[in-house]
């Protein structure tokens, strides 16, 4: 009572009128970074490791308790992570938010893949979350975000489908559903590599075990397994079309999904990572600022830049936390989440999930 | 002509501007492939104590009789500090690179009545592009003072020192004011509709600034809530002094040279660095000085590298130095004082009409620059 109190103070308008123009977290944080009235901060509580296979990424499970700023997250919701990595530089990641939907001010888990691709440079968060943090380090954190959610009523029946680290918000929704005593049926299509790199994989297990109205069905493609496709569906789910379905994954899995749920309104996505290289090559893509002119090979202007030299500022790369907005002065972009073009001049764009069609100018 | 024949300086050709802007870009390129921990951890370091001077000016103002000159003293250098070296270089994006949002230069805004988008538009955007290139650097004179030669003279301006000093008192309302540009609309260049909408944005901002110095804050401490009002506002002025005189130093000495928009056509970035260079002084001092005068102390250096990190600017400045002499270029520095009586001599010496005299004369009349430091 005492500390809601001190928080409805904290968060008047008296007090932002004091703070004015800096904010009272500003003057909080030199106190306690722990301390906050707005923003949302955490230390890190327990690290987990979940795949530690020789060769393979390592994955580990990442506790947060928040301040009590935290709203808390619903099932299938992501969070991004700001973490000062090193060499005085802060960065930011958004990661989806893997333990039970939570109330506000309670701790959440974040899993986390070691990234090897392109991006990994030495301020990597994800290697910096699976190898160097420890209990104690101070993360920045926005509140849960996203509508990849389960309805407050769940349906009778539904489809959860994952590819590789997509498995995440499908994992706290099956979690909360398990909390929630859902009492209907759940069928669970999770495609991956290969066993070994399984994550979650005694959990799964013991799912399986179970049964409990969960029909699960992991998929290792190395080891021979269909990929998604209609006939694959309607074998292992008959009826798939009409049954309310959440899928997450990479691009290649999002696709195969919204080919096989065509014409129907029962899928809802979320891409894992956005698509690489899906616009139209050709035409030259400028960088105005910089002077520098590249010809437009097709992948998005963040790529392209990176490609030639420019270090633009970005942060989620795939079109969610909006660092890396941009103007865009002429040219006609493509969004490659929602396949929308536009060619207004002069327009603000996220430069993580545009690609240029024709020739195209970014204030960069 | 104020330009760079009678400066003392000499043009460079086309290959030593080249050469001069690669030497220049060496040093920028060292400088960003080094920033890390040191950079960070000073500027959260002035943060932190632009924030604990901050809090104690506002606590001593509770103090009776002996809390208001230290109140006032503590306020005053907080709002230097939150304006020159934290809100200036920040908003310069000098710090982008460590991705805090605090500290970003979209982000920030600062403890004066000016809006800081307003501010960076007509700042780093004009200013810092076009430095001194009349006719398009509205900071030469900031559209009221005349304070070049290729200004065309005015009755108006025998009123020059005046003005200067009004600028000086007032001077973040002057800022605040130079994004409207007045003169432009006197002259009727501009509309005042064009101005609707930064209007709006700086009367947010300038009811923000007065809703706590000089009510909310003052109403805080109760009866003694006259004195507070009459702090705060001293403190405000402490600040405006103190940017005025930092600033018109770093431009209006003797000796800055100036430049013509038919010089800077289709320049090149060898011509650009040489502009800045001879376009800027600094004002030698200690290390206190420079950190109170964010490193504008610098303002050489800052005019070559706006968006590197200005505690960088004194071993910068080393260099540049050196580079200076081997290209047989003016190095304008001095002491405050001296660099501050220059500016004063030019205000009051433009506040005249000029002197005909035949061109030749001029050149050959024209002051050498008063001190090169060697």
């Amino acid at each position: 009572m005492a500390l809601d109190l001190g928080g409805r103070i904290l968060r008047s308008r008296t007090v932002a009128a004091l703070a004015s123009p800096h904010g009272i977290d500003r003057y909080l944080t030199q106190i306690d970074p722990m301390l906050a009235a707005h923003e949302v901060r955490a230390r890190i509580t327990d690290i987990h490791p979940e795949v530690s296979a020789p060769g393979a990424p390592r994955v580990a499970t990442v506790t947060l308790q928040p301040t009590s700023t935290w709203r808390g997250h619903r099932a299938g919701q992501h969070v991004s992570v700001g973490i000062d990595t090193g060499e005085g530089r802060r960065t930011t990641r958004v990661f989806t938010v893997s333990n039970t939907e939570g109330k506000p001010g309670e701790p959440l888990t974040i899993t986390v893949r070691a990234h090897d691709d392109e991006h990994a440079t030495p301020h990597s968060i994800s290697k910096f979350l699976t190898e160097r943090a420890t209990v104690g380090t101070l993360v920045h954190l926005s509140q849960a975000e996203g509508d990849f959610v389960l309805p407050d009523r769940v349906p009778e029946h539904i489809v959860l489908i994952s590819g590789g680290s997509g498995i995440t918000p499908v994992m706290s929704m099956l979690r909360s559903l398990q909390r929630r005593t859902h009492r209907g049926m759940v069928t669970f299509l999770h495609w991956a590599p290969s066993a070994d790199r399984q994550i979650f994989a005694d959990e799964l297990e013991e799912i399986r075990r179970q049964g409990h109205g969960v029909d699960l069905h992991i998929l290792h493609t190395a080891d021979g397994a269909p990929y998604l496709s209609p006939a694959l569906l309607s074998k292992l789910v008959p009826g798939y079309r009409d049954l309310p379905t959440w899928a997450c994954g990479p691009a290649s899995l999002i696709e195969a999904a919204q080919a096989a749920y065509v014409g129907t309104e029962s899928l809802r996505v979320e891409y894992f990572k956005p698509p690489k290289n899906a616009g139209v090559a050709g035409g030259e893509m400028e960088f105005a600022r910089t002077g520098k002119t590249v010809a437009n090979d097709g992948a998005t202007i963040l790529d392209q830049a990176e490609a030639a030299g420019l270090t633009p500022e970005s942060g989620c790369r795939m079109g969610i936390c909006f660092s890396c907005t941009t103007n865009k002065s002429s040219g006609r972009v493509r969004n490659v989440l929602t396949g929308e073009t536009s060619e207004l001049p002069d327009e603000q764009i996220r430069i993580c999930v545009s690609t240029p069609e024709g020739d195209c100018s970014v204030d960069l | 002509m104020t330009t760079v024949e009678n400066t003392g300086n000499r043009r460079l050709s086309a290959e030593e501007l080249e050469a001069f802007g690669a030497e220049m870009d060496a040093i920028r390129q060292r400088i960003v492939a080094d920033l890390g921990e040191k950079d960070s951890a000073y500027i959260y370091d002035i943060v932190k104590k632009q924030r604990a001077f901050e809090l104690a000016g506002r606590a001593l103002f509770y103090l009776p009789v002996i809390g208001w000159v230290p109140a006032v003293a503590c306020l005053s250098i907080s709002k230097i500090l939150d304006n020159m070296e934290i809100g200036h270089n920040v908003m310069h994006g000098q710090y982008d690179w460590m991705g805090d949002p605090d500290l970003n230069s979209r982000m920030f805004e600062w403890d004066n009545v000016c809006p800081s988008d307003q501010w960076k538009y007509s700042h780093n955007y004009i200013h810092h592009t076009f430095t001194n290139v009349l006719g398009k650097d509205r900071d030469i004179g900031y559209g009221i003072l005349r304070m070049d030669e290729d200004q065309k003279w005015h009755p108006y301006f025998l009123g020059n020192p005046i003005y200067a000093f009004l600028l000086m008192i007032f001077f973040e309302w002057g800022v605040a004011m130079h994004d409207l540009e007045v003169e432009n609309i006197v002259a009727g260049k501009r509309k005042m509709s064009d101005n609707a909408e930064l209007h709006r944005g700086l009367m947010k901002k300038v009811k923000r600034q007065a809703l706590k110095d000089y009510l909310l804050f003052p109403l805080l401490t109760g009866p003694l809530a006259p004195l507070t009002f009459l702090g705060n506002g001293v403190a405000n002025l402490v600040r405006n002094i103190w940017a005025f005189n930092i600033i018109f130093c770093g431009h209006f000495p003797a000796g800055v040279a100036s430049f013509s928009q038919e010089e800077c056509e289709d320049e090149t970035q060898g011509h650009w660095y040489y502009r800045q260079l001879l376009g800027s002084a600094n004002i030698t001092g200690g290390r206190i000085f420079h950190i109170m005068s964010g490193n504008l102390s610098h303002q050489i250096e800052h005019h070559l590298f706006p968006d590197l990190p200005a505690r960088r600017y004194p071993e910068i400045a080393e260099e540049v130095r050196e580079i200076c002499e081997r290209y047989d270029l003016a190095y304008n520095t001095g002491p405050l004082h001296q660099q501050l009586w220059g500016v004063f001599k030019k205000i009051c010496k433009y506040a005249l009409p000029d002197r005909k005299r035949p061109v030749a004369d001029r050149v050959q009349a024209a002051p050498a620059l008063e001190e090169v430091a060697a």
